[in-house]
């Protein structure tokens, strides 16, 4: 129908490419989920316990709820 | 305007095949369904069969030509052995269509009615929310928790601050 000729379209190594594209992609991707995990959730939640026990004393933490009266045996 | 295209979707689908076979008639009879059929697919490129299996004079004559060397055929006459062959060529059977449109804005319709329906049930239906939902309660229970140090590393007391006495900023 076209009085013009097409360009030849690729007609060999498609699922090769496919292949190499997705196995690129999909180590990215992984990386780039673990990468995000790692310092979006790992590395604050390992903080937020570090800053949590740096001045903690039991005594302390024990006292505070006995004067808060959550005790049944100890007033 | 949507209610009808829903419509026109779910009959498609919904229309048994004897009332197809009887609209179409001498071109699909009702036996051939165990015999190797045309599929328009694209994992399935070279079908069984071809489309038309009953060629006219005009297109007996041309499949005679076809035996003779093809560059003796025209544009016209090689197009036409395609479509004998051939009922939508890839590019016709993979077009796109405007479906999505009318299944999305159903799927809203249906979603938006059951909205409805979850209104009533909460307004006529539902009893009374139990008294430990009240505001009051509800306080009294937090401070119980912050009073616990419920999960004071990463959860509800570490939110409190417990020297000034209110919710860190």
């Amino acid at each position: 129908m076209a009085s013009e000729v097409l360009a030849k379209p690729q007609m060999r190594g498609l699922l090769a490419r496919r292949l190499r594209i997705h196995m690129v992609g999909a180590f990215l991707v992984s990386l780039g989920v673990a990468a995000l995990y790692k310092f979006g959730v790992a590395e604050p939640r390992k903080k937020a316990y570090a800053d949590f026990y740096k001045n903690y004393s039991p005594e302390k933490d024990f006292e505070e709820m006995k004067k808060a009266g959550i005790f049944r045996s100890i007033k | 305007m949507l209610a009808t295209r829903v419509f026109s979707l779910v009959g498609k689908r919904a229309i048994s095949t004897s009332v197809c076979v009887r609209a179409h008639g001498s071109v699909v009879k009702s036996e051939d369904y165990a015999l190797p059929s045309y599929v328009d697919r694209r994992d399935y490129p070279l079908p069984d069969v071809a489309h038309v299996r009953h060629l006219s004079a005009s297109q007996k004559a041309l499949k005679e030509k076809e035996k003779a060397s093809w560059s003796s055929l025209s544009m016209d006459e090689k197009v036409e052995l395609y479509r004998i062959q051939f009922k939508e060529s890839f590019a016709e059977m993979n077009r796109g269509s405007n479906e999505w449109k009318t299944v999305v804005g159903a799927a809203m319709f249906f979603i938006g009615f059951t909205a409805i329906l979850i209104i009533l049930e909460k307004r006529y239906v539902y009893g009374p929310l139990p008294h430990t939902f009240d505001k009051e309660w509800v306080a009294m229970q937090t401070k119980r928790m912050l009073d616990l140090k419920v999960n004071p590393v990463d959860g509800l007391a570490s939110k409190w601050d417990y020297d000034k006495k209110e919710w860190k900023k």
